[in-house]
């Protein structure tokens, strides 16, 4: 496994200028390995709270660089499947009563055979047609949920969801705990969408974002491969959304709104698309960012705007692709 | 270069300095403050914010002989942020108490997480009815008012004083509007009138041409229930569809509250609405107060306005009731609960079992007063509970107000 991967590493940063590339790559994944697997314990919980909310949105970034960078297919509607997962762990828990296994299962079957259904229609279409079909589905959520008051709670949302300690019966207290538990799921999922991408589907993918016509004169069944990447990437935002109820423990439209669903794609497009590990940039970056911002100055959100802006014009690849060679 | 050596060793001492002042117990009493200062809401946001500094700067930032430090967080009016800032308020600045959120939205998701990290928090606005009714929160206190309050004695007031027998309702569909129309409903229904017409706008409604069209032009009145940009719009459409004219305008008041009154023209006179504030108040409090924000922010006071001052009453109250010693919480929530600020603008305020306010309700007439639109106050509910004339337990067996 180490010898193909390596040479490949080689071969794609090969040409000068390449040596500070990875250098300055494995320091970031290096100090943030560190800071995620043996900060928790040391910071405060806020921060430890910050930290959780990253490695969640991580999963959901990652999840639309499958769709967005992989495949090229721009959803903007991706934080649909996200919080319809949220929705129904919320609704199991709190107007059945149902288990932590039964929310869990509930969620990610939701979420997944929802994007299963959107992705018989989306699978036809490309480019900004994607785009523009994504963004109607994810309002029609966002009304549903906003609308749907019986079952969604409307605007108010459904809150009083167990937290992670007493839906499982595990000793989990406190936000340390939490966060063990958030980033295991986030390497189980971070393993399998890398074992995706890097196996022959997820290259078949990328043939396909380079040129479908010539994928399919090779005989490959485009709109299968196209929909099976829009289910798999519906599939790990429910993860997310599933950890992120238990999170909040409340759920509520802002989670599946345009705006949730933009900043998402920003978080993808900052990071680096196709990189897997540029989205896991961007979600931190945007987190750390709102927070750290905010707390300091109410024109926090025009600080923000001027660093989308330069971020795009120094590295329109995103920064993880930063200094690469075209 | 000693420059970089001297600013590592001042942001050590400067950051010892902090650690060692946070645990002296005489520090600065510190208060979270959430509400959105950016988004479609922030101009309420300010508003509830300016009030509270103004009272901040008639005490002087002091308090029960310590010193009062505020720390204001963004909500956005987004519940998860708002989730996340309360954390950071609490864990990170270890603030005594917070105060703020304005959508039911947000006031719903605050609720648990301020019930399971027993810190007393002071809601100033936001008015979902069943926060101090079923939900039964313990460790919020709530000063300002439920969305139901002002409209159950409103109800009666339309039947009775102003002889309404038939309305139609038009207002925005979400909690706020289903409670504020669900209360009118109910005591002008059981004074013996008809709610013959509802309608249910989107928050986000642009155009309200296809509501007017629906309404029934054989109705007494119409109540409406709009905020900020749609109660512009819709006032402005009443009157160009000929409604004005036709069908008297009647509303909660936030309808014509005076965030909004300035920017409206004559569309607005005669129309009719109830609310437990008006910057029209005739009182020595309410004079002092209107003019004295009017003097720093060069605006009218709107009822977010007068939320937060009065809120900010309260919370000192509780502080001076305390000697300052606020870092034992239950105590602390005690006092909020036991407080009784007086003069506030409003008039006088006291927490019910629940802890809602009863409260004065006025019916306000809007007037042109020396050129400019006012809320005139035409008839005085006093001491108004959130549950009317009914009693708690009848009236908590009944459903929450809702479509």
């Amino acid at each position: 496994m180490v010898a193909p991967d390596a040479a490949r590493v080689r071969l794609a940063s090969s040409g000068p200028g390449s040596i500070p590339l990875n250098a300055w790559r494995l320091a970031v994944v290096l100090i943030l390995g560190v800071v995620f697997i043996a900060g928790p314990p040391l910071f405060s919980s806020y921060w430890v709270g910050l930290l959780t909310q990253m490695v969640i949105l991580a999963i959901l970034a990652m999840s639309l660089d499958i769709l967005l960078g992989y495949t090229g297919l721009p959803s903007l509607g991706h934080a649909a499947f996200f919080g319809v997962a949220a929705y129904a762990v919320g609704v199991l828990a709190t107007s059945y009563g149902a288990g932590f296994w039964t929310c869990v299962v509930g969620g990610l079957l939701i979420g997944t055979l929802l994007s299963a259904a959107f992705g018989l229609i989306l699978a036809h279409v490309r480019d900004v047609y994607f785009l523009m079909i994504t963004l109607a589905l994810g309002m029609i959520l966002w009304g549903l949920s906003f609308r749907w008051i019986p079952v969604t709670g409307g605007d108010n949302g459904i809150s009083g969801i167990p937290s992670l300690a007493a839906h499982t019966g595990f000793p989990l207290e406190g936000p340390v705990a939490f966060y063990y538990v958030t980033l295991l799921v986030f390497v189980v999922c971070a393993g399998l969408m890398t074992l995706i991408v890097r196996s022959p589907f997820g290259l078949t993918l990328r043939g396909i974002r380079e040129n479908e016509g010539r994928m399919k004169s090779l005989g490959f069944n485009t709109w299968l491969h196209c929909y099976l990447s829009y289910v798999i990437a519906g599939a790990f935002a429910s993860v997310a959304g599933v950890v992120w109820a238990y999170y909040n423990g409340f759920v509520s439209p802002t989670y599946l709104d345009l705006t949730a669903s933009s900043e998402l794609f920003l978080m993808v497009t900052l990071g680096g698309p196709a990189t897997l590990v540029g989205p896991v940039l961007g979600a931190a970056a945007i987190v750390l960012l709102k927070n750290v911002m905010s707390a300091y100055t109410a024109r926090w959100l025009f600080i923000l705007g001027v660093v989308y802006i330069v971020a795009i014009l120094a590295a329109p690849k995103g920064v993880w692709n930063l200094g690469r060679r075209q | 270069m000693r420059t970089p050596r001297s600013a590592v060793i001042a942001t050590a001492l400067l950051i010892a300095g902090v650690l060692l002042s946070a645990q002296t117990p005489t520090g600065p009493i510190k208060i979270g403050f959430l509400v959105p200062v950016s988004g479609p809401y922030a101009q309420t946001g300010r508003d509830i914010l300016n009030g509270f500094l103004l009272l901040l700067d008639e005490i002087g930032y002091r308090a029960g002989g310590r010193e009062i430090e505020l720390i204001v967080e963004d909500t956005e009016a987004i519940p998860a942020v708002a989730l996340t800032k309360a954390r950071k308020l609490l864990e990170s600045d270890q603030v005594h108490l917070m105060a703020g959120g304005l959508l039911s939205s947000t006031g719903y998701a605050l609720a648990s997480f301020v019930d399971s990290m027993q810190v007393p928090m002071v809601y100033p606005v936001v008015s979902a009815d069943d926060l101090t009714q079923r939900l039964g929160t313990k460790w919020i206190v709530r000063t300002s008012y439920t969305g139901s309050q002002p409209n159950h004695p409103f109800g009666e007031y339309a039947y009775e004083t102003l002889g309404y027998r038939t309305i139609a309702t038009i207002a925005l569909d979400y909690s706020f509007g289903w409670e504020s129309v669900g209360g009118f409903q109910r005591t002008f229904e059981e004074a013996g009138g008809r709610i013959t017409q509802q309608m249910w706008t989107p928050v986000s409604v642009h155009d309200f041409a296809p509501y007017l069209a629906q309404i029934s032009r054989d109705v007494d009145a119409v109540y409406a229930l709009f905020l900020g940009r749609s109660t512009l719009q819709f006032m402005r459409q009443y009157q160009e569809y000929g409604l004005k004219d036709r069908i008297p305008l009647i509303g909660a008041g936030p309808t014509t509250d005076e965030h909004a009154l300035p920017f409206m023209g004559d569309e607005a006179l005669d129309v009719v609405t109830a609310l437990h504030y008006s910057a029209a108040l005739d009182t020595p409090a309410n004079r002092a107060f209107a003019g004295a924000y009017r003097a720093r922010y060069n605006k009218l006071a709107s009822y977010y306005a007068e939320s937060m001052y009065s809120g900010g009453k309260w919370v000192v109250a509780a502080i001076e009731a305390l000697d300052g010693r606020v870092e034992d919480r239950a105590a602390l929530l005690k006092a909020l609960q036991d407080a009784k600020p007086e003069g506030l603008p409003r008039g006088p305020v006291e927490l019910d079992a629940y802890g809602n306010p009863l409260e004065n309700v006025y019916v306000r007439r809007v007037e042109r007063v020396n050129g400019e639109l006012q809320n005139t106050v035409i008839h005085t509910f006093p001491r108004v509970s959130q549950f009317w004339i009914y009693t708690p337990a009848d009236y908590l067996a009944q459903p929450l107000y809702a479509r």
